[in-house]
Parts: C-alpha cells; structure tokens; sequence
C-alpha cells in the first residue's frame, strides 16, 4: 500500500511535469502556429521596412494568418524582400492584394498588414505581392515636417 | 611565510576535494545502470526529492510569476507597451527565473536532506554496514539519488516557468485589465520553443545535475559526526547556490550572447 502511493504520487509528478512542458511548448511558445508544415510562402518587396524582422505576424483584417520568415535586399533592385508563410486555409488571397508594414499601437511591433483585392486568380506558393506600401519611419515623418515648416516660413 | 603556507595548504585541500568529487562521480556515474535496473529505488527517490519539493515550487512559482506581472506592468504602462506584459513575464520566467529559482528552491528543500540523509547514514554506519554485505553504496545509494536530481529538476523548473505564467496572467489579466488576448499572442511572437524554452530545459539540467551532484558528494565527504553533518549540509546549501548562480551566467553568455 506505501509503495504503491509512493508510485502513484512520482506517475502524477512526472505527469504534471510534462503536462508544464507541453503547455510551455503549445500555449507559451508557438509551437502550434510557426510550423513549416501546411501553408505556402509569397513575397513582397518594399522600399523600406523599418523595424520589421523574422517571425513578426502576417494579418489580415486584423486577422493573423501567417509570419515573416526571411527578409534579404533582392539583388535586382535593392529594395528589401520580404518572404511570408501564410497558413493553406487562406488560399483565397487575390492576385492583386496589397501589402503594407503597420505598426501595432504608436511605438509598438511592425507587422504586415494585407489587403485582398477584387481579382479572381488566386495567389500561389511562390507568388510576389507587387502593391507594397513600406514602413512609416518616424525620423523621416518628423525630418519633412520640419523641411516643410522652414519652406513655409520663406 | 605562514600567510603563504595558508593559502598554499588550502589549495592543496581544494584540489584534493576536487579530485575526489570527480572521482565520486565516476563512481556514480558506473552505478547508473544498475540504478535505472532497480526501478523501484529510483521510484523512491523521485518521491523524496520530487513530489516532497513540489509544494514549494509551485507556491514560489505562483508568487513569482504575480510579482512579475505586478512590476512588469507599472513598468510597461509609462511606456504604453502593457500589451508586452505577457512577453516580459515568459521570457524572464523561461530564459532564467525557472530554471534559476527551481534550482535554488530544490537545493535548500532537497539537496540539504539529501546531504543530512547520506551524512547520517555514514555516521551511524550504514554505508559501511552495506559495504560489509557486498553491496555497493555507489550503486544503492548515491547513483538513484543522482539519477531522481537530474529527471526531476527539469520537472520542476517547468512546472514553476508554467505556474509563473499563469501567476502573471491572473495580476495581469484578472486585476491590471491587461487584455487576455494579447496577453497570450504577444508570448507566442515572442517566444520561440527552441531558443528559449528548449535552452531553459538544458539549463535546469545541468542545474540539477550539478545541485545533486554536490548534495551526494558532500553527504558522502561529511565527517561522521552530528557537527560533520551540519556543516556538511550548510556547505551543499552554498555551494550547489553560488554553482547555480555562477553557471547560470556561463550557460546564458553561451546561449543568448552570441548577439
């Protein structure tokens, strides 16, 4: 009777141990929503990202429907490229969705926002969203701001 | 010249612990084996050292993650960034403070009893007794200890990293009005399962191998007296603390410092 209670309280200890590393996998970490499995990747090339980096959400209508997974400068042109997994239940973006880099709350994380369009072929795995809109970086807000008052004082 | 003999005659004896240690843990080490064979002692040891520390853990756990949801979030809302609250609190609480605190909390609850238990059974004999009957104490009492210190502190670190979490949802969430939406999606951006969660396992492992490594040894290494035990214990309660401390900082230049 000892013994087996012993055993009984290691099984649930083990167990509630487990039980910690699968919620800190699942519910902390992500686990869950980064996987490679299932979803395909499009790009998008912008003339400046400003703070976006790997791993920041992909969302739609305020949605999130993906993730960054690599940005690199294209050799063609030298605007930044950013290539996104979007998970497969949204293979109904039209062709001539949008894409721009929001900021979540005034000084918060970069995201990507997407905006679908009217056309009716959808994008595939490897397609490029041509309609861009690059980051907002304050510094350069705040330099026009000021180059324009200057003019308008002249 | 007597200064100098002092320091010369404690290096001498901290080499010779030293050396002794590791030759202990060798020994340990090639009892493992048979340890794991013998199912039932393992079992055993998993339930002293374990399910005996669990309370505390999960008690310290809870009011840790609390504290931290509290300072984090007076922190992050003069900056308007409340909504990082969850982040803040998984990511101390997984890169460091579980691993970290679960070690120090295991080797004041645990790794001072086991140090008292081997220290008493050396003074009163035990261990020579087993020896007299051919069986190897290695085998039947330091290596299941050590075996139950390595599986169950990594148990425990998880357990309190997840209590923690929780603890700051319920002050954030529940009292601070942090939304609990974003308290779970900014974690899950932030958080990466390989990089943070996975190093904050390989940390308490070695924690816990090195927390009862030390408590066996210095059990084992005590003077068989009642005053041999205590200083015994209060050394394994320093030391396996300043250990984990010093490898903690070790273990994170080598994991996170390469930025």
């Amino acid at each position: 009777m000892q013994r087996k209670s012993i055993e009984i309280w290691v099984g649930l200890f083990v167990l509630a141990g487990i039980a910690a590393l699968l919620m800190l996998a699942l519910k902390v970490g992500n686990l869950n929503s980064a996987g490679g499995s299932g979803g395909f990747t499009i790009t998008a090339r912008f003339d400046n990202i400003g703070g976006l980096t790997v791993k920041a959400p992909v969302s739609l209508a305020g949605v999130r429907i993906g993730r960054v997974t690599d940005i690199r400068v294209a050799r063609d042109d030298y605007r930044a490229e950013v290539e996104m997994q979007i998970s497969s239940e949204y293979d109904n973006l039209p062709e001539d969705t949008s894409a721009s880099i929001l900021t979540a709350g005034l000084l918060g994380a970069q995201y990507i926002g997407l905006e679908p369009g009217g056309e009716e072929i959808f994008l595939q795995n490897g397609d490029q969203i041509y309609l861009t809109q690059s980051a907002v970086v304050l510094e350069q807000l705040i330099g026009q701001m000021l180059f324009s008052k200057a003019a308008g004082e002249e | 010249m007597n200064a100098i003999r002092t320091i010369g005659a404690n290096t001498l004896v901290a080499v010779e612990r030293l050396g002794s240690a590791s030759l202990f843990l060798l020994n340990a080490v090639r009892g493992m084996p048979v340890a794991v064979s013998r199912f039932s002692l393992l079992v055993q040891q998993l339930y002293a050292i374990g399910v005996l520390t669990l309370l505390i853990i999960v008690v310290a756990g809870l009011f840790v993650g609390m504290v931290l949801g509290l300072q984090g979030y007076n922190t992050l809302v003069d900056f308007g960034a409340e909504s990082s609250l969850g982040l803040v609190v998984a990511l101390s609480l997984t890169r460091e403070l579980g691993p970290v605190l679960a070690a120090l909390l295991f080797a004041g609850r645990a790794g001072s009893a086991l140090t008292a238990e081997i220290g008493l059974m050396k003074a009163t004999e035990q261990l020579n007794a087993l020896e007299m009957m051919a069986v190897n104490p290695m085998v039947r009492v330091i290596a299941p200890r050590l075996l139950a210190g390595i599986i169950a502190v990594p148990l425990l670190s998880a357990i309190f990293t997840a209590v923690g979490v929780l603890g700051g949802y319920l002050v954030g969430v529940g009292q601070l009005g942090v939304d609990s939406g974003v308290y779970w999606s900014a974690m899950q951006d932030g958080v990466d399962v390989y990089e943070d969660i996975l190093n904050g396992v390989i940390k308490s492992v070695v924690f816990g191998f090195v927390v009862t490594w030390i408590a066996v040894f210095e059990g084992y290494d005590a003077e068989p007296t009642s005053e041999g035990v205590s200083r015994a214990t209060t050394r394994t309660v320093v030391t396996a603390s300043l250990a984990v401390l010093g490898l903690d900082y070790v273990l994170t230049a080598i994991m996170f410092g390469e930025v």
